[in-house]
């Protein structure tokens, strides 16, 4: 079930999209990773029946993809895993979505995530958590936990999540697949519920480089309805060389600190070596900022993010409880609709920008993070792609973290950093501790992602890490 | 440091009802999380410019005119979710 783009082109070619789909469907019915809140059986079987007829010469004609929920998608439930949007049925299409219909893929469901996409273990989410397929009592990591499970476990060959801290990259590297958050501005976030603007860009999830590349390829490109959206025309999958010869790689220091399992940073540091003897190059170099990442980010996040989450009050869509006055009624709404972290984010951010804390937290935060930014800018003045590692531990257990807020926010200290100088990072995996991967992340300059995929497809090229697949699934 | 009177007038302006036990239970992680983000006072931003946005961006402008390309839903559409609705409006709470 673990099938690339081109192993299933051929099956739909010999047999139909129709019989793909399906058994995707009866894998996703009988599995216990509770990955997807909604599955669209009628729908997607009837997509398929549809490309089966007409035929597409899409670049992803008949190929079943599984969204994250807070993606809108017109008819299809969409609830960004909050009881606040009970019953949110979207009115249109993200671009995104308008994008792989076009290509001829069918959507087969909305994944796990969690709650506003806040949180790093998939445990936030009014759904339940989602399990991770290399061990039953793991997190498969967040905020895209579903949409990663789903692609590790079989039950989708590609998906897309959203990563405003690391919500790709993370599950990626917990359950053992490639992820790529791209550069801010590539993939237009029409139609992707709102958690931190300035932070946030959609991502590919799949098996291998290829595939993320090739599903990218489908989703970027300029829209004018998002203000933030870039105008330029790549052809990502004419990156994947396998050939790093020449190629400069840094290594912050600062990402194998406090904190970084031994294993990971032994792992890691051996695939930098494995990139090395196939020709590149590698020094170190220094981020002196990367320690303060973590406080600029979830300052400006949570700020972000109780501006956005304001709409939410039921009145044009989601939950609504019994009426009183106009203040009580959307205090009451939001109290029973907003999970705990939710609100934990509203009410900080909403400190934040206080008059009399306003300067002090969220104007700091964002000179901080100028400062993280030049931190990138100069490395990349040496070297062409950054090499660290994803997260600094594989998967940890349901429940071990989430009574803990801040020791769950820790975990993102490798990732958020990424996002706050908006460049892209792909992560891959690299490695196994205990049986749970190990991901790595390749960072590049913004708009270079040719340089990351092409050291990426290298790396998988010549290992097997990103082959292996979870027992008893 | 957030107190009870600060968290419920935060939570007021977040339109959040907490319960007093709500309150209890959020003020001492909100507290050790700020504390956390007292890291920032560490850092020397003096003639740092804020960084608001990543790229360099300009605002994106289109005719004002009904059904441009980027089309407008129509009513039905715009209120197709709404919990309560009248005569093709929201209904929302009433105001006193």
């Amino acid at each position: 079930m673990w099938q690339s783009i081109n192993e299933l082109k051929e099956r739909i070619h010999a047999d139909s999209s129709e019989e793909i789909v399906a058994e995707y469907l009866e894998r996703i019915g009988s599995s216990k990773l509770n990955a997807f809140i909604t599955v669209d059986r009628d729908g997607a079987i009837s997509r398929a029946r549809e490309i089966d007829s007409r035929g597409s010469d899409g670049a992803l004609a008949g190929i079943p993809v599984a969204i994250k929920d807070n993606i809108s998608t017109k008819g299809l439930l969409t609830t960004c895993a909050s009881n606040i949007l009970k019953g949110y049925v979207p009115p249109y299409d993200a671009h995104v979505i308008e994008r792989l219909k076009e290509a001829g893929a069918v959507i087969i469901g909305k994944t796990n995530m969690d709650e506003f996409a806040m949180g790093t273990s998939t445990e936030t989410s009014f759904y339940g958590p989602t399990k991770n397929p290399w061990g039953m009592d793991r997190v498969p990591g967040g905020s895209s936990g579903g949409s990663a499970a789903a692609v590790a476990g079989g039950e989708a060959p590609l998906s897309l999540g959203s990563d405003t801290g690391g919500s790709v990259r993370c599950p990626a590297s917990f359950c053992g697949i490639v992820g790529l958050k791209p550069t801010y501005g590539v993939i237009s976030r029409y139609g992707l519920i709102a958690y931190a603007n300035s932070l946030e860009q959609i991502g590919p999830f799949a098996t291998n480089v290829r595939d993320a590349a090739a599903l990218f390829d489908v989703v970027a490109g300029h829209d004018a309805r998002d203000s933030t959206s870039v105008d330029r025309e790549v052809d990502y999958s004419s990156a994947l060389q396998n050939d790093v010869r020449g190629l400069k790689i840094g290594v912050p220091q600062e990402y194998f600190g406090d904190g970084t399992d031994e294993r990971v940073e032994k792992t890691v540091r051996d695939a930098i070596h494995t990139l090395e003897d196939l020709g590149a190059s590698w020094t170190e170099v220094k981020m002196p900022h990367t320690k303060y990442a973590l406080a600029a980010y979830y300052v400006i996040a949570m700020s972000e993010a109780s501006s956005n989450l304001a709409r939410f009050d039921g009145m044009r869509y989601g939950l609504r409880t019994e009426d009183s006055d106009w203040h009580t009624t959307f205090s009451q709404v939001r109290a029973a609709g907003f999970g705990e972290e939710v609100k934990r984010r509203i009410l900080l951010g909403t400190f934040a920008l206080s008059a009399g804390y306003h300067d002090k937290y969220y104007l700091k935060a964002l000179r901080v993070r100028t400062l993280v930014k030049q931190d990138f800018d100069r490395a990349f003045r040496d070297v062409d792609v950054l090499i660290a590692p994803t997260m600094p531990y594989p998967a940890f257990r349901l429940g071990e973290k989430i009574g803990d807020p801040l020791s769950l926010y820790l975990a993102d200290v490798d990732t958020v950093p990424i996002n706050l100088a908006g460049v892209p990072s792909i992560s891959v995996p690299c490695g196994f501790s205990d049986g749970l991967p190990i991901g790595m992340q390749i960072i590049g300059k913004h708009f270079d992602e040719a340089s990351i995929l092409r050291a990426a497809y290298t790396f998988e090229e010549n290992t097997d890490f990103h082959t292996r697949r979870p027992e008893g699934m | 440091m957030i107190t009870k009177k600060d968290l419920e007038h935060v939570a007021w302006l977040s339109r959040l009802e907490l319960s007093e036990e709500d309150k209890e239970k959020y003020a001492p992680r909100l507290n050790s999380i700020l504390d956390y983000f007292g890291e920032l006072d560490k850092v020397d931003t003096e003639g740092v410019e804020p960084t608001y946005h990543v790229l360099a961006l300009s605002n994106v402008f289109r005719e004002d005119e009904v059904n441009s390309p980027t089309k407008s839903l129509t009513q039905e559409e715009a209120l197709s979710n709404a919990p309560k609705k009248q005569d093709g409006f929201f209904k929302a709470p009433r105001m006193m």
